[in-house]
């Protein structure tokens, strides 16, 4: 074990494992993360933080991290490269670990503009490869980038994100490839909506002998409806939602769509369970943690182990 | 080149409305290349502001001078003769010029009528991008010849993110990804292996990050 995490356990005891996320609120309210925690507490095996996802300001990853740990769900701390240098990173993933955190999601981060304050200065100090590496060094080396030894390594199990739909396609096993080089544990992958372009990126992935170093876990959002779909659609860079998927959700009455959203991910995720090489889901409920329940048994993943 | 652009009228008749004598100070360097700070846009600047003047009823007399650069003390001093005949001056090199002129003759007024915006070339007439940030350290060889720290969004050494999308950037559709480029770039020639090693984190002392910088030269030191 390298970190002896929850997440470390199931996946290393081979169980096709189910992380969560949990997104912060914005402002300084306990009970939003309390509220999500409930329902997610023993339907999934970690929970992603987000750190101020798409560059809006939420209460930070590691104060919610936290208030995970006390209602007894682990944290998966994400973390971004866009508003800390590499003196920040540091000590943020030193005081992480002091405070009990085992599981880290090492990220670039969404560019400021089209956050909430797009004035804001990006930082960008070092990127998610060398985020990784940091980490790596921190936990494995016991030392700081700069070969300082540290009294206490944070030992962390490190994991990062991979998007097979972005550009350049041929290019996207190789960033993978580097991923794992840089010290990644784990990998999470954008939502999956394109199973074919999924299942080509994994072969890619299989034949160079990659997800034998590495745990990957394919990612699942639920669409809401129509609307969502056609959002990610056309709106979000490096997604790719097939038409399929919205004239599905348009073929149900209005009242359904939610429902066929959540049929479309249930069967995605038997999908992947299908695949060589996929060690689990990433389930991204956005603002809907409280349908997870459900989404996790209809998917037959319940109960989940106690390690 | 550095490429700037044209402060708006309204902004810089505004900088000089307590004013009466203004003078108007170009630059032949890169505003004159890029069209917008060389001889013939000071007398656009000069026409314009006296005409708005005019038609307020608050006569202005502007004169013109373009230097053949601000960024030089020995053409700053063309000047010494004539400022205390101004109130102020309205420089359109890029940000240089307006400070060597107030560090030249600390007693004048002296205003930027241009943005600057940074070093760059032109793609075609009347279009110019940016390509270097001064990081001090140039490293674009390994790249395909492109510069991921002033031309990527994100200025990763390692790209393209998860955003980049037909060769765009995740921030516009209208900036092209250099991350895209560069895969292309180093496919085409071959050499993918060389985006195949990770690239250690960069040292940015030798860029504005490490203070103010400075280049000494003793060998043209007088
Ligand atoms: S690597 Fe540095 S010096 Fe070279 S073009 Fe980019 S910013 Fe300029
Ligand atoms: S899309 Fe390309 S240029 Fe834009 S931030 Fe990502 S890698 Fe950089």
């Amino acid at each position: 074990m390298k970190a002896g995490s929850n997440l470390e356990k199931v996946l290393t005891a081979g169980i096709f494992a189910i992380t969560g996320e949990c997104g912060p609120p914005r402002g300084a309210n306990a009970e939003v993360v309390r509220e999500k925690a409930k329902f997610l507490k023993g339907n999934v095996d970690s929970v992603n933080v987000t750190d101020n996802q798409t560059a809006v300001v939420r209460m930070s990853s590691l104060g919610a991290s936290l208030i995970l740990i006390q209602e007894g769900v682990e944290p998966n701390l994400q973390m971004t490269a866009r508003d800390r240098n590499r003196i920040a990173v540091q000590s943020d993933i030193l005081g992480a670990y002091a405070l009990g955190i085992r599981n880290m999601l090492c990220l670039s981060g969404d560019h400021q503009k089209f956050g909430d304050h797009p004035e804001a200065k990006n930082v960008f100090d070092l990127d998610s490869m060398q985020l990784i590496q940091t980490v790596k060094k921190m936990r494995d080396e016991g030392t700081l980038i700069n070969g300082h030894k540290l009294d206490g390594a944070p030992k962390m199990f490190i994991g990062c994100a991979a998007n097979p739909f972005a550009d350049p396609f041929e290019f996207r096993v190789y960033r993978l490839a580097n991923k794992i080089d840089a010290g990644a544990d784990f990998v999470q992958t954008q939502c999956i909506y394109n199973l074919e372009r999924f299942r080509k990126w994994v072969d890619q992935a299989n034949d160079m002998g990659l997800l034998e170093n590495v745990f990957l876990m394919g990612g699942v959002t639920p669409m809401k409806s129509v609307g969502m779909a056609k959002y990610m659609k056309n709106s979000v860079p490096g997604m790719d939602v097939p038409d399929e998927i919205i004239k599905r959700l348009q073929g149900v009455p209005k009242g359904d769509q939610a429902k066929e959203g959540i049929k479309i991910a249930v069967e995605t995720i038997h999908q992947l369970r299908e695949m060589k090489g996929i060690a689990g889901v990433h389930l991204m409920a956005i603002e809907w943690e409280e349908r997870v329940p459900e989404i996790v048994e209809m998917a037959g993943m319940l109960p989940r182990p106690v390690l | 080149m550095i490429v700037g652009e044209r402060k708006p009228l309204g902004d810089i008749l505004d900088m000089i409305k307590d004013y009466k004598k203004v003078l108007v100070v170009g630059c032949k360097g890169c505003v004159t290349v890029c069209n917008v700070g060389g001889e013939k846009e000071v007398g656009i600047l000069a026409s314009s502001i006296r005409i708005s003047r005019k038609k307020d009823g608050n006569e202005i007399t502007v004169d013109e001078r373009t230097l053949e650069r601000q960024c030089d003390p020995e053409y700053v001093d063309q000047l010494k003769d004539i400022v205390s005949d101004y109130d102020a001056m309205v420089s359109i090199a890029c940000g240089v010029g307006p400070q060597f002129l107030a560090e030249r003759y600390p007693d004048a007024a002296v205003y930027p009528g241009i943005n600057t915006q940074f070093m760059g070339g032109a793609l075609e007439h009347g279009v110019w991008a940016e390509r270097c940030q001064g990081c001090g350290a140039c490293l674009v060889h390994n790249f395909g010849g492109h510069c991921p720290i002033a031309r990527c969004s994100k200025s990763l050494l390692h790209g393209p993110c998860g955003g980049s999308s037909g060769g765009k950037c995740e921030i516009s559709k209208d900036v092209d990804c250099v991350w895209h480029l560069i895969v292309e770039k180093l496919a085409k020639q071959g050499k993918m292996d060389s985006l195949r090693k990770l690239v250690p984190t960069k040292n940015w002392s030798t860029s504005r990050d490490g203070g103010p910088r400075k280049v000494v030269r003793e060998d043209l030191k007088l």
